[in-house]
Formats: structure tokens, sequence, C-alpha cells
């Protein structure tokens, strides 16, 4: 455990900043919550890997002080498995948009939830391909406009959070970049968790979702994140046009007794070794 | 001490030299006729306490591969034809962040779904220049079963040497074929091992372009922290858009290997001393070749073969050089001609034949030695 007081640049590559995000993204809210988080955790910056993918969201890596892989477009958690299985001592987390987890990546994200296996994977979940300049990701609103879907989207889009759970994470849970200070508990919560721990936080870009969505500034996108977050409790018992447009936030599943695939595999070798 | 000889397949062989060159880590995805390097592994690995995973697509199958690979894993993918095409994605990763790997392609008919149980040579220069962008590659023909094992070894060894991505292109006859194998006790053979920086960390950066020498790459997790990415990097590992770490950067994936071409080179000569005609033939097909040249010989016709075992880089150097005595040369490939490009480069001033066959069969020697008597009438 590391008991000294909490400092950023301690977790930061100063050398790398400034970052690439946008002025008013929210972003830099959840990078920031997930060096406290981790700091909260304790884990030493040398056991510490973040990988990521491509896009906004997955230059986080970069800017942060532990060991740091970038990979290829929708693929981050399949080198997050890799080191995990080789390293098992390893804090293993990846940093995913909404376009990289769930569309080209989707295969990787339920295939991981299905293994269980003890990492964390945090979705920044703006509804959009912001660094393409602002296409319809897989998990935009209905109706809602975008460069690629100029008269509305007609596509369902995907909750992260029931694809998660129904594909066998083990916990499962949603924040928002308004709610900072919620979003930190729940990265303790989800990095603490023994299994494939899954946090959606919706995010807002301004610049390619909210400017085509009646949302120009960041204050309209953070004021829609806190009037449409609902808590999980409160929701419970609301009908279903009381929801509509809405998302619920909290620890949405959790369970403790499916057993965890890195842990499972190296209990199966020992079993062998025995033989 | 009497030697350790088995009668095995060709997949087999593969997995057997993965295992003696250190190998831990493997990670797949089920395609014919490649299977048999995962389902061996599968089985082999878990004993020595070391990870196999199949994995939900190829792509996926690279991608954890190169993950544990960064942690310091000696690591392993097999697959074949449509497998290779997904994996070039991640092949490309791997050249441009230098993480070793090895990636075995038992090449099969194409191009798509094609021929899964019958061979083809067809994927050459598909190892070559599948992944986009400039970058260098090493690959290997092993024409047969006992040659597969100790190339198999040697491309662990070439992949940490260089930090670079090395495939293995045998064919569908080589790896479902069986022969005899003599078996090196560990000791016998040279095996390159990750090592740790001998730089501490504050010193340490993951990349140099400059110096001519290959940095080695840290195992994640052991206090070398620094970043990884797919965009151009400098030597920090950081990316940059600056001309001229572009430029190095750029400059270096291409050196370390073509500079370094007369330790990556190997090849055979078969009677090329007198020879009128040379056979330039590699893997299962060379089999073929060195057949018809005793045929050819019988029948006073004065042939030869140039095999290349490193097939990237080409051996530009020895064709050039045999190019220059023997006039004609004969390139017989299970595809429509691929490597006979790279001897048109390069030997100047010979005639030059191709002997295509893509039917899903193997050229057999009567065909090759058709075509040497045809070409040595012309």
């Amino acid at each position: 455990m590391i008991k000294t007081k909490f400092n950023y640049d301690y977790y930061l590559r100063k050398n790398t900043l400034p970052h690439i995000w946008c002025p008013g993204c929210g972003d830099g809210i959840i990078l920031k919550a997930l060096l406290r988080a981790i700091h909260k955790c304790g884990y030493p910056k040398d056991e510490v890997v973040i990988t990521s993918g491509i896009g906004c969201a997955s230059r986080l890596p970069g800017y942060v002080d532990f060991n740091t892989i970038h990979t290829t477009h929708g693929r981050a958690l399949t080198f997050a498995i890799g080191i995990k299985m080789y390293k098992p001592k390893l804090k293993v987390i990846t940093i995913s948009g909404d376009g990289d987890a769930l569309a080209i990546g989707g295969n990787h994200f339920i295939h991981a939830a299905r293994r269980n296996i003890d990492m964390t994977l945090i979705v920044f979940n703006n509804y959009t391909y912001g660094m393409t300049g602002g296409q319809y990701s897989p998990t935009q609103p209905l109706d809602s406009y975008s460069t690629t879907t100029p008269f509305g989207n007609i596509e369902s889009p995907f909750d992260v959070c029931n694809l998660a759970q129904a594909a066998g994470a083990t916990w499962v849970g949603r924040s928002t970049s308004y709610h900072a200070v919620q979003l930190e508990k729940f990265m303790v919560n989800a990095l603490n968790h023994t299994g494939f721990s899954v946090l959606d936080v919706i995010t807002n870009c301004h610049i390619s979702y909210g400017r085509r969505n009646k949302m120009k500034s960041p204050v309209d996108m953070v004021k829609y994140q806190k009037e449409k977050a609902i808590a999980a409790r409160s929701a419970e018992n609301m009908s279903a046009e009381e929801l509509a447009g809405r998302f619920k936030t909290g620890v949405l599943f959790e369970k403790t007794d499916k057993p965890e695939f890195s842990s499972e595999y190296y209990k199966k070798l020992e079993s062998i070794k025995t033989k | 001490m009497s030697k350790n000889i088995k009668l095995m397949q060709g997949n087999e062989a593969i997995a057997e030299g993965a295992l003696i060159a250190g190998c831990d880590f493997f990670a797949g995805y089920p395609i014919t006729p490649s299977s048999e390097v995962a389902e061996i592994l599968s089985n082999k690995l878990p004993k020595i306490g070391k990870v196999f995973l199949q994995m939900e697509d190829e792509i996926a199958a690279l991608g954890a591969v190169l993950g544990a690979a960064l942690g310091g894993a000696k690591a392993i993918t097999a697959s074949s034809g449509p497998g290779i095409s997904l994996k070039l994605e991640h092949i490309g990763y791997a050249s441009m962040c230098e993480i070793p790997c090895v990636i075995i392609n038992v090449m099969r008919g194409g191009p798509s779904t094609g021929l899964p149980t019958l061979p083809a040579q067809s994927d050459i220069m598909q190892a070559r220049w599948g992944t986009h962008g400039d970058h260098a590659i090493i690959a290997i023909t092993p024409s047969g079963v006992n040659e597969s094992l100790y190339e198999t070894i040697r491309a662990f060894n070439l992949a940490v040497k260089y930090r670079t991505p090395v495939m293995i292109l045998t064919d569908e006859i080589i790896g479902h074929m069986r022969e005899k194998v003599v078996i090196p006790d560990k000791n016998e053979v040279e095996i390159i091992d990750v090592k740790l920086p001998d730089v501490p960390p504050e010193k340490y950066n993951p990349y140099n372009f400059t110096s001519g020498k290959v940095t080695p790459l840290a195992p994640m997790g052991e206090g070398y922290r620094y970043h990884v990415t797919g965009l151009i990097h400098g030597e920090t590992g950081f990316p940059s858009q600056k001309t001229d770490v572009i430029q190095n950067a750029e400059n270096w994936l291409i050196d370390k290997i073509y500079k370094n071409i007369k330790d990556i080179e190997k090849f055979e000569e078969f009677q090329t001393g007198d020879a009128d005609i040379l056979i330039v033939a590699y893997g299962s097909t060379s089999r073929s070749a060195r057949q018809a040249i005793t045929m050819a010989r019988a029948a006073g016709i004065k042939a030869g073969m140039f095999r290349p075992i490193t097939i990237w880089p080409f051996p530009e150097e020895q064709i050039s050089k045999l190019s220059k005595r023997i006039k004609k040369i004969l390139v017989p490939e299970m595809n429509m001609g691929q490597v006979i490009l790279e001897v048109q480069r390069n030997a100047c001033g010979a005639e030059i034949y191709g002997l295509n066959i893509v039917n899903g069969e193997p050229i057999t020697p009567d065909q090759i030695y058709a075509k040497i008597k045809e070409v040595s009438e012309l």
C-alpha cells in the first residue's frame, strides 16, 4: 500500500503534456479520477499496465507513468489478456472509447467478459468517433445526429452495461465525467474487484457530438449528464416512459462467485503438475 | 550418447522447435492446416507451467502474443491463409513497435477461403508486403520436417535479437508430412534469451534508431516503465511528428534487417558448381526440384539448385552472383509467380522461366524435369 499523500505529478508524464483533448472535454476528468483511484488502491507504478485502443480516450496511457501500451483499434483487450496471463501479478487496466470497445472491438469485449479475466475496462462513452470527426458510434442515441447520420440515427444503441453483464462480466457500473467523486469511488471498486470489471463512463464530446445535437458547449453536455443520469436505485420505481432518454448510474451488477480466468488457469497448471 | 530421433509431422516439429527455443506463450485460433501446432502446444505448454490460449479470433491471437511478448514472453502463433490476412494488422504493429514474435503460416491455396486442406506457396509476397506501410520482415521457408524444427528455433532467436516478427512459411505438405527428426539437446543449439537492458530504468529508452544496435526490449513489470504505440515514435517511445524522427524511425525498421542480412540469410546450393540451368526453389517444391535435378543429370543436363531458407530478406547477392555464371534460371513455385519477381530483379542478363502450378497438388519431380528439358533445348 502506498501511504504517501496523493500528488498528480507523481503519476503524470509531464513531458508528454499538453494532452490532445479539446478544451472542455470530459476525458481529463476521467484521467484524474483514474490516477486518484489507482493511488487509493495502492498499486506500485511498476505493476500497473494500461492498454488502450485507438481514439481520443486511447491517448490516455501516453500521459501516465505506468507500463503503457497504445495498441491497435479495438484490440486493447487482447494485448491486456496476453500480458495478464503471462504475468498475472500485474494490475491490468484497459482504456477504450465506445467505438473502440463496442464496434471494432466488440468481439474482444464480450470474450474478455465471458472469460471473467481479472482486469478493468473503462469505456469513455461519448456516443461518437471524436477523433475522426464525429461519425455515429454503436452507443449513439436513436434519432441523434452525426457526420454520418445527417438525417438522424435509426440504429439502436448498445447499452454497455447490459452487454457486459450478459456476456459474463462480474462487476459492471456506470458513472459520468460530471459525477467526478462517484466516478473515482466506482473506479476503486472496479479495480479492487477480482474478475472482469467494466465501468461505462458517460463523457462529453461537445465538439463532435454535442454541437450536432443542440449541446454546443461543454456546459450543455455536463448539464445533460447531470439531468439524464438516474441512480439505479431511484430508477427501480420508475416507469419506462419516465426512464426514456435517461441512463442508470451506479454499481449495476456484481458477482463474486464466478471463477476468474487467470487464477483458474494457474490452478489448473498446479493440478497438472501434481498428477 | 544415442541420438534422440523421432518420426513426426511438420506441425509437430514446429511445436517441438518452439519448446526447445524456450517458447512460453502461445495464442491462436483454429485453422486448417495449422491446427496441430495449437493442439500440441495446448498439451505441452501447461505441463511446463506456461501459457496456452485459444482466442476469439485471429487478430486477438496475435494481440495476446504481443501483449505477452511485451511482458517478456517468447511467444508464438500459428495460422494459415485467411487467418494470416487477419493477422496482418498486428504484424504491422509488431514491426512498428519492434516486438519479438514468431508467426507460423502453414500455407494453403487462396485467395479467400481457397483450398483449406491443400498446399500452396502463394503467401510469399504477402509475408513481405502484406501489412501496410514501409517495414521489413524476416521470413523462413523450411523444406521439410527436420528443418521446420531447427528453423523454428532460429526464428525465435532472430525475433529476440532483432526485435521483429519472424514468419515461418511452410505449407500443407510439410505441415502434415511425417519425417525423421533429430531432436537436439537444448545445449546443442544456440538459444537467444530475452534479457533485461544493461542500463538502469531511468536511463532506458525502448528504441534506438541511430546507433546501429538493437536495444533490448525490457519486459514490462520489471521496473522499466515505458510507452509503446503504433504511432510513429521517437527513441523514448512517445509519438512524434518531427520530420527527422519520422525518417530515422522508418530507416531503422528497414536497416536493422537489411544491414544485418549476412547474419539473417540462410540458403543451400545443390550441384550449382558446373550447372548450366539453375533452379531456384524453396519449401516443399525444392524437394521435387532436387529429384528433378538428379533426373536431369542422368539425362546429361547440368542442372543445380539454389534454395533460399531465409526467403525475406531475399538473397539478392547470391542470385546476382549465380546469374553471372548460369544463364538459364527456372523458378518452380506453387503460385502464379512470386519469387520469380525477385529473381528477375536480381539476375542480370539471365533467361528466367517460371513453372507455376496452383492446382492444389504438389509440383512433381516429373513436371520440373520436363520443364528443365524444355528450357535446356531453348
